[in-house]
């Protein structure tokens, strides 16, 4: 593969950078790669989804002094286990570090949440509940698309959904 | 397939050349990532912990059996040779990370090797769903089943928000991995393929070599899979996904027509030159193999090459690496040019056998 920057040498340097309003992603030569010093992050074989993360919990601007004493009770992970690692305890760690992990997975995922599968056993109401997030997300489409015929009858059924989910709870 | 077929036998069923698409397609898969609640993820968890999601997910086997109707063997890891772990992971079996730490890893193979579960690997289950050709749809549906199978037994980790909750914060939501192995060396010649890789990156896909993340390209394989895991339903990731790949295709395609047009004579030259090297060569290395295999494939996608049938260049796929052919000589310790001799000479076998010249 070339460099993305200078079209001639041979990439031999994965670089990945996410910001708040854009994703980087480049394949560079040696010369071209030190032009970006320290933003590199890792060389083609060796990189690490680990390591990237562990910096992007270092890089947070939230303030971390109360942070670094916060332990998870189900696993024991301590936030600083985080910062170094990037990678999570257990399913409890998600709560118990909620507020940090927020600013985190909003740089990787932006402000979404999920859509999609539930588990039947958490029950129909969250299903209930992603079918009309779902639903809504395909009305948008349909406005941006000037579908207004498609997105009125989307709308109309939202409605009915909606009502028997308030009903349900 | 047995356990001793797995090792030795190069074809799997969902690499066969069957398929959609599969001239360009060589495999769809899926990925479903899952942990089991308040047990710490496989990273932070001690060995008792560890054998207990073993032990968790082995007394599934029989419901699982029931519900796809075929049959698993379960397998440790620490209990294969180094060999047989690393066939593994050439066949894309199992991931490398799986074999780092062999203690209390286990994988749960079908009989058709279509689904293979990863236990402790960097989540406590990786449900993987493989198909020949193009076809993430079925691979999706297969593992949805073997999900809801598990999930009725398990308490599995999620919440409304963040959706499945995984080791690693970049799953979250489906916890889904679609990914679709396409062999494109007509974009590779013609020099497109920058463009296409850069065209993917934005539409939120990933564009690797055959081996996965950060390996490099051999062979104009390439593996392009979905990013994006929060805010999109599965059946939404794969069509985007599947979308693109028909994309793909046809640019694929009109760059070997094009190049064929252009200069039939240089392209037929270069292809039989490729399968000259192959059909005679007595050491070769796996990534020259893999660089004249794709040639000789697309020369019998173009329909030049004739005595040659298609699904050779899959199984040359697998059985041309370094491991994989080790194995089946019950020898671990070849020297690297004592492998390029065996390579060489297992390729004239199998041209020789293929082929009806
Ligand atoms: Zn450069
Ligand atoms: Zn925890």
């Amino acid at each position: 593969m070339l460099c993305d920057d200078c079209k001639k040498n041979q990439a031999c340097v994965h670089l990945t950078q996410i910001t708040n309003t854009q994703k980087i992603d480049k394949h560079l030569c040696e010369e071209c790669a030190k032009k970006y010093g320290e933003l590199i992050f890792n060389v083609d074989q060796k990189f690490s989804v680990d390591d990237f993360l562990a910096g992007m919990f270092n890089n947070g601007s939230i303030d971390n002094s109360q942070m670094k004493v916060m332990t998870c009770p189900n696993c024991g992970m301590t936030y600083r286990d985080f910062s170094r690692t990037g990678k999570i305890g257990c399913n409890v760690c998600y709560t118990t570090f909620a507020k940090k992990l927020e600013p985190l997975l909003r740089r990787i995922h932006g402000a979404s949440s999920h859509i999609g599968k539930v588990p039947k056993r958490s029950g129909g109401q969250i299903e209930l509940k992603q079918r009309i997030k779902q639903m809504r997300n395909t009305l948008a489409n349909h406005v941006t698309n000037e579908e207004y015929e498609q997105a009125a009858k989307l709308r109309d059924e939202i409605k009915e959904i909606e009502k028997e989910f308030h009903e349900g709870e | 397939m047995s356990q001793a077929e797995l090792f030795i036998k190069p074809l799997t069923s969902w690499m066969d050349g069957s398929g959609i698409d599969s001239d360009i397609v060589l495999s769809s898969r899926v990925r479903l990532a899952r942990n089991i609640c308040q047990i710490p993820f496989p990273n932070r968890a001690n060995i008792a912990q560890l054998s207990k999601v073993e032990e968790n997910v082995e007394e599934i086997i029989p419901e699982l059996a029931e519900a796809t109707g075929k049959t698993y063997q379960s397998m440790s890891i620490d209990k294969l040779s180094t060999l047989e772990r690393n066939v593994l992971v050439e066949k894309h079996m199992i991931s490398s990370n799986h074999i780092m730490n062999p203690e209390n890893r286990l994988v749960i193979v079908s009989e058709d090797d279509k689904i293979s579960i990863m236990v402790n690997e960097e989540d406590h289950l990786r449900i993987q769903c493989m198909v020949s050709g193009l076809d993430l749809g079925a691979t999706l549906e297969m593992a949805s089943k073997i999900d809801d199978t598990i999930e009725a037994k398990l308490d599995i980790a999620f919440t409304e928000d963040m959706g499945y909750l995984t080791s690693c914060p970049t799953n979250l939501g489906t916890g889904l991995r679609a990914s679709v192995m396409m062999h494109l060396p007509g974009l590779v010649f013609t020099r497109q393929i920058n463009k296409i890789m850069n065209a993917s990156t934005q539409l939120g896909l990933a564009v690797r070599g055959l081996y996965g993340e950060g390996s490099e390209v051999i062979g104009n394989i390439f593996q392009i899979s979905n990013q994006l895991t929060l805010g999109f339903s599965e059946q939404e990731t794969i069509d985007n996904l599947t979308s693109a790949v028909l994309e793909i295709m046809t640019h694929e395609r009109a760059a070997r027509k094009a190049l064929y047009a252009q200069s039939p004579d240089v392209v037929s030259d270069k292809v039989w030159r490729s399968y000259g090297v192959l059909k005679y060569a007595r050491t070769i290395t796996g990534n020259e193999a893999l660089a004249l295999l794709s040639e000789v494939r697309m020369g019998i996608d173009l329909n030049i090459i004739h005595n040659v049938p298609a699904k050779v260049f899959n199984e040359l796929l697998v059985s041309s690496r370094g491991n994989y052919l080790q194995n089946l000589k019950d020898n671990g310790n070849l020297s690297p040019n004592e492998i390029d001799r065996q390579r060489a000479a297992m390729i004239r076998e199998v041209l020789m056998n293929g082929s009806n010249d």
